[in-house]
């Protein structure tokens, strides 16, 4: 199951509709990772409302992805997670510690929007 | 006939569920998905919260998950509590026939890290259920069983 | 179908079939003949149960006319039941009665009290036409009985269920109204939370402040502690799963009231206060909620301020 990337402006947009396997997350990450480069995107929304759990794999698996994006140059924030599945999240002390969330793709664009833009030399000072 | 279990036979038991129990074979990533919504269906029906669904269907998700990556197959089974039972509610049941978890404690008190290791996540499950029992060994596998009650 | 299947099977022991069969095929038979006999004499076997209801005074909540009307659907679907042997029919038909019943003030022993008042009606209409010979009765009764037995249960468990469930709906309800959210402005709720927590108070108030800040699309959360003398460990450590699970689902909390007892919980139970944002009172969070709303609006670059 293949979740469709889309980009608007320099921003890469994944939408989980549905619910993923291990693999299908895992070829997500790798895929968004290798776009960023690609298109050298400076943000990347997760949007993942189709997900109907999130377990100490997936978290694990986003945390990476967040970090990979991250040396890329690009910000990562992950919208979507439902109410449900946020409580069960703390309850098992799963965390999602150093990656920025917001409430859906629109909440998640007005973050990206409302960062401080990086001059070209800050970015090469960063890496 | 012969004592040996007659194919046919073991067809009809295996397609005649007892009511309210449901055995999940895990070998795939994809069976990981299948059991816990499965799990998540059970709990709904047996009078959870969504919320409290959800969390069931995380826990499946790990146990799951520790068999695939642990124990290359195994099953999951998700009962209803019976009429006879004290409380309502629902039992898991995790087993495989792999290594066995060697340090067992360790792996309650968290002491294997959450980024990976052995034991993931059944310190954050036994937390979160009523009653949890480990039987494991090197001979015998592992056999989680995780109950939860309606409050 | 040959009779082959049931040779050597144990009569005493009914399989139960997915979906929930009442009887085997053996007792299939015999069961269609009993459920014929009893519909044909529907009209005045349900007039006989109704009156053994209302002398037993069961569902004085009903009138007379509710009472035979009602009993002529458990009627139905009881034979209906015994006919099919499929329980998930009559699970739902008990399902839906009990849920018509319940608020009129039917009790338990009465649900139970009326079906196995049928189940004896019945029986006895059984014993009137097949008593004359032994072994056909024997055979009738060693169909009707478990049949009838189960279904008694089905409808008591199925009542009883669903009293517990509007129960516990009428707790939700009652622990929502004391809790409430407020929405104070765009994008900013307010919780304050008022008095003693225990853990499924504190559970009540994850799952409310989750769901508004999705429907009020919050931002920022200003959670005000004011109110809570002391809270233990446990709620304590829920206190900060909320403000996690907030942020996940994308509002920051900022918590303010933090009398100094809780705030020697928190750090006796691991939390870096450093990490949580706290504010003296609630009016001093909620100016910090709004600088931080401001700042997430999108910034407009000096030249094109209006000066």
């Amino acid at each position: 199951m293949e979740v469709p990337i889309l980009k608007q402006r320099n921003y890469l947009i994944a939408s989980v509709q549905a619910v993923l396997t291990d693999q299908d997350l895992v070829n997500l990450r790798d895929r968004l990772v290798a776009q960023v480069g690609r298109f050298r995107s400076v943000g990347v929304i997760l949007d993942v409302t189709g997900l109907d759990v999130m377990d100490s794999f997936s978290v694990r698996t986003l945390r990476d992805m967040a970090h990979m994006i991250r040396l890329r140059g690009a910000d990562t924030v992950i919208v979507g997670i439902q109410p449900e599945v946020a409580f069960s999240m703390v309850q098992l002390g799963l965390s999602l510690e150093g990656v920025p969330t917001a409430l859906d793709l629109e909440e998640g664009l007005a973050y990206l929007d409302a960062r401080p833009k990086r001059s070209v030399a800050r970015k090469l000072n960063e890496q | 006939m012969s004592n040996k279990a007659d194919p046919s036979r073991d067809e009809t038991e295996a397609a005649r569920p007892v009511e309210g129990k449901k055995t999940i074979p895990i070998r795939t990533v994809a069976d990981i998905v299948t059991a816990r919504q499965g799990g998540r269906e059970l709990a709904l029906q047996s009078g959870f919260s969504e919320t409290e669904s959800t969390l069931i269907a995380t826990i499946i998700s790990e146990l799951a998950r520790n068999i695939v990556l642990y124990a290359q197959s195994g099953e999951i089974i998700l009962e209803k509590t019976g009429p006879n039972d004290n409380h309502r509610g629902v039992i898991i049941i995790s087993r495989d026939h792999g290594p066995g978890i060697p340090d067992v404690q360790r792996a309650l008190v968290g002491g294997y890290s959450t980024s990976g290791g052995l034991g993931l996540g059944l310190c954050g499950v036994r937390r979160m259920v009523d009653e949890f029992y480990i039987d494991t060994g090197t001979e015998k596998g592992t056999t989680v069983t995780a109950k939860k009650w309606l409050q | 179908m040959s009779d082959n299947k049931s040779k050597g099977r144990d009569r005493t022991n009914v399989p139960v079939e997915a979906g929930g069969a009442l009887h085997d095929e053996s007792h299939a038979e015999v069961l269609r003949e009993l459920v014929a006999h009893l519909r044909q004499n529907r009209t005045q076997l349900r007039e006989v149960w109704a009156s053994r209801i209302m002398s037993a005074r069961f569902l004085t909540a009903m009138t007379n006319e509710e009472i035979m009307a009602e009993a002529s659907s458990v009627y139905d679907n009881y034979l209906g039941a015994l006919e099919t042997g499929s329980i998930e029919a009559l699970e739902a038909y008990a399902r839906d009665l009990s849920e018509r019943i319940i608020p009129r003030g039917v009790e338990t022993h009465e649900v139970v009290g009326i079906v196995l008042l049928l189940r004896d009606v019945l029986a006895r209409s059984l014993f009137s036409k097949y008593g004359q010979n032994q072994q056909v009765l024997t055979r009738v009764l060693d169909a009707y009985e478990p049949a009838a037995n189960r279904i008694a249960t089905t409808v008591a468990v199925g009542f009883v269920q669903e009293r517990e469930r509007i129960i516990r709906q009428q707790q939700e309800a009652i622990r929502e109204l004391s809790t409430p959210v407020l929405a104070v402005r765009e994008r900013l709720l307010i919780l304050p939370i008022i008095g003693i927590l225990d853990p499924q108070r504190a559970r009540q108030l994850t799952e409310q402040l989750l769901r508004g800040i999705r429907i009020n699309r919050a931002r920022v959360v200003v959670m005000d502690l004011t109110g809570v003398p002391a809270v233990d460990a446990a709620v304590a450590n829920h206190l900060v799963q909320t403000v996690e699970a907030a942020r996940l689902v994308g509002a920051d909390v900022i918590v303010t009231g933090l009398a100094p007892e809780l705030a020697q919980t928190l750090v006796t139970i691991g939390v870096d206060l450093g990490k949580m944002a706290t504010v003296g009172d609630l009016q001093g969070g909620i100016e910090e909620a709004e600088k931080l709303l401001g700042y997430k609006v999108v910034l407009v670059p000096r030249e094109e301020r209006a000066e």
